[in-house]
């Protein structure tokens, strides 16, 4: 019987703990949103005080939404990189907040800065539909959402063709394979990673026709176990260049462990394992922030869904590693002018798919959106995507 | 190298952190104490191994350092659970969070920096040409060869010495074991930071075997894995070692079906590990449903001196 009361009890305590938890972490969150909102508030209370004796320094509030920390090394230290270049460019002071979850809790964060801001950006896929909500509240507020598709009047959209670079660390692995065995650590089997997946393969393909890339779907973005065991089964397959659609450098670092060559994604990785790094797409989102706040600090902004690339600078190339060859720096460097200039684009017909369908006639072109809806793999792509 | 042998070498690779975390937690559990905050902890050891060798430069002190911090954590929590006699859920629960919370701030400086050098490996040249043997244990780490011969050490300790027996007699009635002169609060204050420092080195194993450098969350849950190892092993270091290895197979099975052009899909093969957790208790809890589970009979209960039960 005592023994009974004592489960109980304890039953009742850890119900009672997790109530503390979960209630502590709505609180946290709402008072690190608060707390971000408080100096804007003050900005804003200053700037307007200024604004009376000089009517042009108005300057609006920006506020940025991140899904994860800015010291992840990878996609959100990119965008914050961007959030700091765009203060230093204009002289604002942005506010931002991380680590916001893609669920309800992104709607409530984003309504909260929407109160207090004039231009909101959302920097990931998942909070596509959250910031529509808000958007339909706060048709004073600007929305600008990165990686998705939809917009309204006051919300539009930017994201870059970082395929352009992927299809360029394409041309470096297919150079240095030996074996012409490629493997791909892709996170999800999602158009944004099966496009960089395709534009990979038909770069190594471009220089090496026999190319086969072997693809393992992680189904994170971020968590090194399991990215490593993901690269070691395809290292133990035979792959001897390796590229990683991931956060985490953990593919580079087993690649190096068995001599092997490796990438990455979303900034540069090339200090975890220099001697053997091959490159890798980066983000630089800096420009593109100055130029959206700009245009609504000079009444230009548009609804636009913008899209970055190579030329405008949005996507970059990560430099090489210590022991990738002149001859293929060259080569790359080559095909880089060429997309740059617009003579390359990357999906131009004829491109079959690994089933032998063909899928981009002779002489075609895909269209922006039809790379941004990709379902299907390229000719020599071994693996699947799953339903 | 055959299928099997590398499937060997990658469970090895996965499994070493769960082990080593699973081993400290059976410490603290035979002792009596609930260790639910692994996580927290292989976090701290993490960025304290992290911390220390990206600004000393020298690996035995960050291992040292890590050590020294995982061992006041667990201080703290033995201190709470043993001389506070507070709820060992809720202390374990509130380390996890504390853990998780002051490595992201503590690690907010050095993420991203890429650390002076992987883990150092154990070069065996004489055992490299035996088959399989040679391609497992030539070229292993030197923590990975630390976690095996602590499994050893650990299974002779708790069956085959007297500690061991106090240690046991500590984790299943605390009050014959006082009774008999052995001193309860002291075991249990050493076997729970003993745990919280194997804990700890798991958390700098992920970091120097998995990615070289922090990042908030690295651990992704690996603590809470071993958390259920704890109870998966029945508290029995050597049992520890199979479950560990064996869900590191788990992990990296799934891509191998992948990459052998298996129309399951990846959602599905992630599950596996979780599945046949699932299937296998299953199996054990029928086929020992007459036997005593292992739990440490007085686990969760403080001990108060002449308070009866």
């Amino acid at each position: 019987m005592k023994k009974r009361g004592q489960s109980f009890s304890l039953g009742l305590l850890l119900m009672l703990v997790l109530a503390v938890v979960l209630a502590g972490c709505g609180n946290n969150n709402a008072a690190s949103t608060n707390a971000t909102e408080a100096p804007a508030t003050n900005a804003g209370t200053t700037g307007e005080a200024a604004a009376t004796t000089e009517p042009a320094a108005e300057k609006p509030k920006v506020a940025f939404v991140y899904i994860g920390p800015p010291g992840d090394g990878g996609y959100t230290y990119q965008h914050d990189q961007g959030r700091l270049f765009m203060e230093k460019e204009l002289g604002i002071k942005a506010d931002f907040v991380e680590n916001v979850p893609e669920s309800a809790d992104a709607e409530r964060i984003i309504t909260e800065l929407a109160q207090s801001h004039d231009i909101v950006f959302t920097t990931s896929f998942g909070y596509m539909d959250f910031t529509l909500n808000v958007a339909g509240k706060f048709p004073n507020v600007k929305f600008l959402h990165a990686s998705g598709y939809k917009t309204a009047d006051n919300m539009g959209t930017y994201f870059g063709k970082n395929y352009q670079a992927s299809y360029l660390s394409g041309i470096a692995a297919g150079k240095m394979t030996k074996n012409n065995q490629l493997g791909y650590v892709g996170a999800f089997p999602i158009s944004e990673v099966i496009y960089n997946l395709n534009a990979f393969t038909l770069g190594a393909q471009s220089v090496n026709p026999d190319v086969k890339v072997d693809v393992v779907w992680t189904n994170t973005w971020y968590d090194p176990t399991t990215e490593r065991q993901a690269a070691i089964s395809l290292l133990d397959k035979g792959a001897d260049v390796l590229m990683a659609y991931q956060d985490s450098p953990a593919t580079l670092q087993a690649a190096a462990e068995r001599g092997a060559f490796a990438g990455g994604n979303d900034s540069d990785m090339g200090k975890y394992a220099p001697d053997n790094y091959l490159t890798n797409p980066v983000w630089n989102w800096g420009p593109y922030y100055v130029k959206a706040v700009k245009s609504v600090m000079d009444g230009t902004w548009t609804n636009e869904q913008y899209s970055g690339d190579m030329a405008d600078g949005m996507v970059e190339l990560a430099p090489f590693g210590s022991k990738v060859p002149e001859d293929v720096k060259t080569l790359v460097e080559e095909a880089k002018a060429k997309i740059i200039s617009g003579e390359l684009d990357v999906f131009t017909g004829p491109i079959t798919d690994n089933k032998d369908a063909v899928k981009v006639q002779e002489g075609q072109k895909l269209t922006l959106e039809e790379v941004l809806g990709m379902n299907w793999l390229v000719k020599g792509v071994v693996g699947t995507i799953p339903n | 190298m055959d299928f099997t042998t590398q499937l060997l070498i990658a469970a090895i690779s996965a499994g070493t952190p769960l082990l080593l975390a699973t081993l400290g937690g059976i410490l603290n559990e035979r002792a009596g104490i609930i260790q639910l905050g692994a996580e927290g902890l292989m976090l701290m050891g993490a960025v304290t191994t992290c911390i220390v060798y990206i600004r000393t430069g020298n690996l035995a002190v960050a291992l040292l350092a890590t050590v020294a911090v995982t061992a006041v954590l667990g201080l703290l929590h033995s201190f709470l659970c043993v001389t506070l006699r507070a709820n060992q859920t809720m202390s374990g629960l509130a380390m996890t969070l504390f853990g998780s919370g002051l490595s992201a701030y503590l690690g907010k400086p050095i993420s991203g920096i890429p650390l002076p050098g992987p883990s150092p490996k154990l070069h065996l040249g004489w055992l490299e040409p035996v088959p399989v043997i040679g391609n497992i244990f030539a070229n292993m780490d030197y923590l990975t060869w630390f976690s095996l011969v602590l499994v050893l050490v650990l299974h002779l300790l708790i069956h085959r010495t007297s500690w061991g027996l106090h240690l046991r007699a500590v984790g299943d009635s605390p009050a014959t074991a006082d009774v008999m002169g052995i001193r309860v609060q002291l075991i249990r204050y050493s076997y729970v930071i003993a745990g919280a420092m194997l804990i700890g080195l798991a958390g700098a194993d992920m970091v120097l075997a998995y990615a070289p450098t922090w990042n908030e969350g690295l651990t992704a849950g690996r603590g809470w894995i071993a958390v259920g190892l704890v109870i998966f092993a029945r508290w029995n270091p050597l049992r520890a070692l199979f479950c560990a290895y064996f869900f590191g197979a788990l992990d990296s099975l799934g891509f191998r079906i992948q990459l052998l052009g298996s129309v399951v899909p990846s959602y599905f093969l992630k599950m596996i590990p979780y599945l046949v957790t699932i299937l296998v208790l299953m199996y054990l809890g029928y086929r020992n449903r007459n036997k005593p589970s292992g739990t440490p009979e007085a686990l969760g209960v403080p001990y108060i001196r002449e308070q009866r039960f």
